[in-house]
């Protein structure tokens, strides 16, 4: 139902991206990278907001099977958050004619994000699985957190920059079917990282599951 | 197809692919997992069966 959902959604934000959405009058066809790019961004830090409050259950409750949903969270915020820096990359190039730009905010900070969460990974597989490791990744987790509304904001705190600004206190500088194609292309996202997280969760539960299985039946 | 144009369809492709990607990875677990069960299914079916086996050895 929920990948029925997803390939729904997609379908109908391809629809509106190429055959409904104006073509920008500043940007022209580069700006339809906007409609996948941003729902991306706003997917990653989704994820990871995700994972953070999964890792604040964990610490609450010590129930430890919130460990493997928020490194399963982590680990889709990662995934998003790669494609993010790739497509912003593609949009860069088309728009400012360079890959990247080391003296935006925006972009530096988000890949800063990146990086922090890619070592989450790094340092959660140094660690003897156990309550430690969950624990110390919990709280790792947690204080990434703290970086998205920096990377969010970074954008409207610079003064000078040349990412553009949609979203602003005036609300989107866009058309209404740019806006609408905008909001179903990041519903398609969510319903997609959702759907790719439960998938991912499910494979290692049942992993994980097997194994003590495979112990048991060894040890007796 | 115009500059901008190869611009937009690379960054679509990148998702795309990266779904696809995603998608065969969790078809290679799934063809593990299914590997790993059919052996602890295998391997659950040995202890059931030995059990008695023994036990007549045992008798006779």
């Amino acid at each position: 139902m929920l990948s029925a959902v997803a390939v729904a959604l997609m379908a109908l934000a391809l629809v509106l991206v190429f055959f409904v959405a104006p073509v920008d009058a500043d940007q022209g066809i580069t700006q339809k990278i906007f409609y996948f790019h941003v729902p991306i961004a706003l997917t990653a830090y989704a994820c990871f907001g995700w994972g953070a409050w999964k890792a604040l259950r964990l610490l609450w409750t010590r129930d430890d099977r919130y460990d493997l949903e928020s490194y399963t969270a982590v680990h889709q915020g990662t995934i998003f958050g790669l494609l993010t820096l790739l497509t912003g990359s593609i949009w860069a190039k088309a728009s400012w004619g360079r890959w990247w730009v080391w003296s935006e905010d925006q972009l530096v900070l988000f890949l800063v994000l990146f990086l922090f969460y890619c070592a989450y990974f790094m340092l959660r597989f140094s660690l003897e699985p156990g309550p430690g490791r969950e624990r110390i990744s919990a709280v790792y987790a947690l204080f990434g957190v703290v970086l998205i509304p920096i990377s969010f904001l970074a954008i409207r705190l610079s003064k000078n920059f040349i990412h553009p600004v949609v979203f602003t206190r005036h609300g989107p500088q866009m058309t209404h079917t740019m806006f609408a194609a905008f909001c179903v292309s990041w519903a398609a996202m969510l319903v997609l990282a959702y759907l790719m997280y439960r998938v991912e969760l499910l494979g290692k539960r049942i992993d994980e599951n097997l194994r003590e299985l495979r112990a048991t039946l060894s040890g007796a | 197809m115009s500059s901008g144009e190869k611009y937009v369809a690379a960054a679509y492709a990148v998702v795309l692919i990266a779904v696809l990607v995603w998608a065969a990875i969790i078809a290679a677990k799934l063809a593990r997992l299914e590997r790993e069960t059919a052996e602890l299914s295998d391997l659950a079916r040995t202890r059931a069966a030995s059990p008695p086996s023994e036990a007549r050895l045992a008798d006779g």
